[in-house]
């Protein structure tokens, strides 16, 4: 597993993400496979960044597990207020526009792309633990 | 992002380029959503949009309620693939005027 440590705030997302990219690109993964995850961290990061700490400041710990060139375990871990994303309502992507809430898109999209995700909270921690593994 | 903005009759066209993440996404709102004061017509050139992240996704969603509101167009044009999946997921294509 490799890790990354940094204070969890937005304007360090491109941080997080490059750690990501850089690794899936030495290790030889698909752009479209890149571009999923830098995503997923996205979505994630920045609810964290916003909530977790607020109003105080705190750090994520990611960890990134390549095990072979299909697939993908990624892992947030905060200690901040505990907070379960997978409780959180779906939003109806059926809807019409005028009838559409603003909310609800981040964690749609990451639990869409991703093939599991679990949430437990430990120690103390926040843990989200996904896993995404490419059709080839 | 870029955004390069050009007005002929009634009618907006917003050039992008980059990425419409979190970061960039207030960026875009500021400059897109005034557009719809004047148009009756605004169009999104995402050709070189190679990235869209649920904030992204927020700002059209508002600019789409903002052209319903005032019965004006909104059209996107040249989503890549890897964006049109996005839109796929979360329901845009069947909200938003894509071509």
């Amino acid at each position: 597993m490799h890790e990354l440590n940094i204070p969890a705030k937005t304007e360090r997302l491109y941080e997080a993400q490059a750690f990501a990219e850089n690794l899936m690109e030495e290790a030889g993964f698909s752009p479209r496979m890149k571009n999923s995850i830098s995503l997923v961290i996205e979505e994630i990061f920045v609810n964290i960044a916003a909530h977790a700490y607020s109003p105080a400041e705190g750090d994520v710990l990611i960890r990134l597990g390549l095990e072979d060139k299909n697939s993908v375990v990624l892992e947030f871990e905060d200690k901040g207020k505990p907070y379960n994303p997978l409780e959180e309502e779906s939003p109806d992507v059926g809807m019409p526009a005028e009838q559409r809430d603003i909310g609800g898109l981040g964690i749609f999209l990451y639990r869409s792309i991703m093939d599991e995700v679990e949430y437990k909270y430990e120690n103390g921690k926040n843990i989200l633990t996904l896993k995404k593994r490419e059709e080839r | 992002v870029d955004v390069n903005i050009t007005r002929e009759g009634g009618e907006s066209k917003l050039v992008l380029k980059g990425r419409l993440d979190t970061v960039t996404a207030p960026q875009l709102q500021e400059e897109l959503l005034p557009e719809f004061k004047d148009a009756d017509r605004v169009i999104l050139d995402f050709a070189e949009i190679v990235y869209v992240s649920s904030a992204g996704l927020r700002v059209l969603l508002q600019a789409e309620k903002t052209a319903q509101a005032k019965g004006a167009e909104f059209k996107i044009t040249g989503v890549c693939p890897e964006v049109m999946e996005v839109f796929e997921m979360t329901g845009f294509t069947g909200m938003l005027n894509i071509e």
